[in-house]
């Protein structure tokens, strides 16, 4: 019983994961890819970890999926927020569709200020 | 000196976890490395320990904020699979501003990661002193600050000042 639920949460997983692929080749820019990145790609692989802890159970691996599960969920959002942080000072430009970018105007306000 | 204390518990925490089933000899190498840990960087990660101490600030995290968390981390990647599976691509992508009262570094840090996890949000700048985020929204409902702060930060601010502050 517990083997089966654990492939149901791996299956999951996989497909969330495939999700996330999807979405790096569909989407338009750096922006938008590393929101589909982050995203799905953690929760997906939290939920592999998840189906794997339930099959072996509190071994060695099983406590060790658990761990990597809780540091995935620490360290994905903050390697998004550096990488497009860098890439917006680095002048990677919004997808040309984008609507607002209030970062660009509030960053130009401060070169202005820093010329005068 | 709490700080280092506190953090050589969390070390040898994770250092058992690592080792499970930990024996004598583990245990022993488990606490030379977690004391040299804590004395090196132990007043780095855990700058104000008496946050520790309030029983209270656990019981909102387990209880009120881990389901939030996990439930719109859930919608998120539903969110995000219903846009990239359709065929016409519904993104109206964007970056805006909020504000938040928040003030301390740990709750700040918790507040960018959560927003980053949940519903087509992103943050991407933090500016500490005036209490800005920017924020990429793949799907930019309204342009001004101040609904826009209502919509995404205002459901984890509440939680998160009560667990941090």
């Amino acid at each position: 019983m517990i083997n089966i639920i654990g492939l149901i949460f791996i299956s999951i997983g996989l497909a969330f994961d495939v999700f996330g692929c999807l979405g790096l080749v569909r989407l338009p820019d750096v922006y938008c890819r590393l929101q589909a990145a982050t995203k799905c790609v953690t929760l997906g692989t939290c939920s592999i970890l998840f189906g794997t802890f339930l099959i072996v159970g509190f071994t060695a691996a099983g406590i060790k999926s658990l761990l990597c599960m809780i540091f995935l969920v620490l360290t994905a959002p903050v390697a998004a927020h550096a990488i497009a942080r860098g890439a917006h000072r680095a002048g990677v430009k919004l997808w040309e569709g984008s609507i607002v970018d209030k970062y660009a105007e509030d960053k130009e306000g401060e070169a202005q200020n820093r010329i005068k | 000196m709490k700080s280092r204390i506190s953090m050589f518990f969390v070390a040898f925490i994770v250092w058992c976890l690592f080792n499970w089933v930990p024996d004598w000899q583990h245990l022993v190498i488990g606490g030379f490395v977690s004391a040299f840990v804590a004395f090196m960087v132990g007043d780095l990660f855990i700058t104000r320990p008496h946050v520790l101490m309030h029983p209270s600030r656990y019981w909102y995290f387990f209880v009120y904020y881990l389901p939030m968390f996990l439930w719109e981390c859930f919608k998120a990647n539903l969110d995000v699979a219903y846009r990239v599976l359709h065929p016409r691509l519904p993104i109206y992508p964007g970056i805006v501003k909020v504000r938040t009262k928040l003030t301390t570094d740990t709750a700040l840090t918790f507040l960018a990661n959560s927003i980053t996890l949940t519903p087509g949000t992103m943050s991407v700048d933090i500016d500490k002193d005036n209490g800005v985020l920017y924020i990429h929204w793949i799907d930019v409902k309204t342009k001004d600050v101040e609904s826009a702060t209502r919509i995404i930060v205002d459901r984890f601010e509440k939680v998160l000042k009560k667990i941090f502050d």
